[in-house]
Formats: C-alpha cells, structure tokens, sequence
C-alpha cells in the first residue's frame, strides 16, 4: 500500500467536496447524495488505517457505516416523498414552515 | 509501481465524479456520477486489500442506494428542478467551511513537520498473497467481538424500513 498520507488526502478531499455540496446546493435529493459522498470519505480512512495497521476492525466499522449510509437513504428519501406530495417542491430554502 | 497507478487513476476518477456529483445542474447527471464515484471507492478498496468491502460497496451503493435515488428522482418532478437557480445563496459559507478544514489539515502538517504517517511501523507490510482470507477476517471479527454493534445495526435497518414505508405511504 502507499503511505497513509495519500489516502488521509483522498477521504479529506472528497469529505470537503461533499461538505460544500451539503450546504450550497438547493435540491434536497443532491443534499443527500453529498452526505453518501461523506460517508464514502470516511470509509476511506477507515479501510486505509485498518490495512495500516493489519486490524480488521476498520473494515467491520466501514460496513456498519454503510448500512448507517442506507438506512439513512431509506428515511431521507421516503421524507423527501412525503414532503414533496404535501408542498410540490424538493428544494430546500422553500421548505420555510417553520420559517417566520 | 502498479500500486502508484491503481491508486491515482481511481483517486483521480473519485474526486471528478465527486465535483461532477456537487455541480451538475440534472438531478440524474449527479447520481451517475455518484455512482462512478462509488466505484472508483469501490477501486481504492480493492487496491486496500478489503475484498468482501469492496463487493458491499458495489453491490449495496451501487445496486442498492443508487437505484433508490434514481427511482425517488423519477417520482419528484425533474422538469422544473432543471431550470430552477442551482445553488443557495450560501457560498461564502461553504468557502468559510472548507478553508477551516484546510487550515486545519495545514496546522497538522506545520506543527508535526511531516506526512502523516511517516514514522509509524507498518505493521501490515507482508506481501499481498500472505495475507490472510479478507471475509473470513471481517465475518470472524463481526460475529465474535462486533456482535451486539451487528444486531443493533440489523434494528437500526428494520427501524429504516418500517420508516421509510410509513412516510412514503400515501394517507388515507
């Protein structure tokens, strides 16, 4: 394997990209997406530092992290279902109910 | 050396599928190129040595989360998602946030004065064909000492189930 730096990079990278899709996109569905490209992130650094080290439990926690992932998935989208048959709109600044 | 190669050309197709992902304006244009992330993930997992994660990642991101995300896009209204503004007004933010990383990862790097990672003893230097089966380790890892994690993560699934069905039901 490459030195553990490569892959620290790789998982920052993609967890930074997937932070400023989180807070400037206006689609809900893509917010979404951006939080799998989070999770991916840190799957990463899991699975690197778990070959690192000769552990398998970074790979064990990496598959927890997933079914968290589609779970999450699951709820969020069946959400976005919900709230898209009640308001007609999946994006986000005109979900204001709450909003005065 | 083929290491080298394996791991730039699945990083580099990574982090494109990823900004492609945050800033195409077609719904669906984003989750294929999520989903080539996903594989190119998919890539750096193998090239870890972590096969049974690297066919999760494909066959439950890929076949499963994915196909769910493109069936939700199919059901919302994508025509008028298209010619809508793309992104809030929320930049600067953004820009403020990732720099924080950045400056950060930059803190590390100064203060330590070195990779991470360089120094430490790598312990799993055997050679690729030494090491031992990879789902045998995980299943024997996840059924001895990770198994109260594994049965709460199988309510957490069955709660996520039961929650998506509940809120995606049409009331009556």
């Amino acid at each position: 394997m490459l030195p553990i730096g490569h892959y620290l990079f790789l998982g920052l990278a993609l967890f930074i990209i997937g932070v400023i899709g989180v807070v400037t996109r206006r689609n809900v569905i893509v917010i979404l997406m951006s939080i799998e490209l989070i999770l991916n992130a840190v799957n990463i650094n899991l699975v690197a530092f778990s070959r690192l080290y000769g552990d398998v439990a970074g790979q064990v926690f990496a598959l927890f992290i997933i079914a968290d992932a589609a779970a999450e998935a699951a709820v969020g989208l069946g959400i976005i279902i919900a709230f898209f048959r009640n308001r007609e709109t999946v994006l986000e600044d005109e979900m204001d109910l709450l909003k005065w | 050396m083929l290491d080298q190669v394996i791991f730039y050309l699945f990083s580099a197709v990574a982090v494109a599928g990823a900004i492609l992902t945050v800033t195409r304006r077609n719904v669906v244009h984003s989750a294929i190129f999520l989903i080539t992330a996903l594989l190119a993930t998919a890539g750096i997992f193998l090239q870890l040595r972590a096969e049974f994660l690297f066919i999760v990642q494909i066959i439950l991101y890929v076949g499963g989360i994915m196909v769910l995300f493109v069936f939700v896009i199919m059901l919302v209204n994508l025509d008028v998602a298209v010619r809508q503004l793309r992104f809030a007004r929320q930049k600067w933010v953004a820009l403020l946030i990732s720099l924080a990383l950045a400056a950060q990862v930059g803190l590390m790097l100064w203060s330590t004065g070195k990779m991470p990672g360089q120094g430490v003893p790598v312990l799993s230097a055997v050679p690729a064909d030494k090491l031992p089966p990879n789902s045998e380790e995980v299943a024997k890892s996840l059924f001895s000492s990770y198994l109260l994690p594994f049965e709460i993560a199988s309510v957490l699934l069955l709660v996520a189930m039961i929650g998506a069905v509940v809120m995606a039901k049409r009331r009556a």
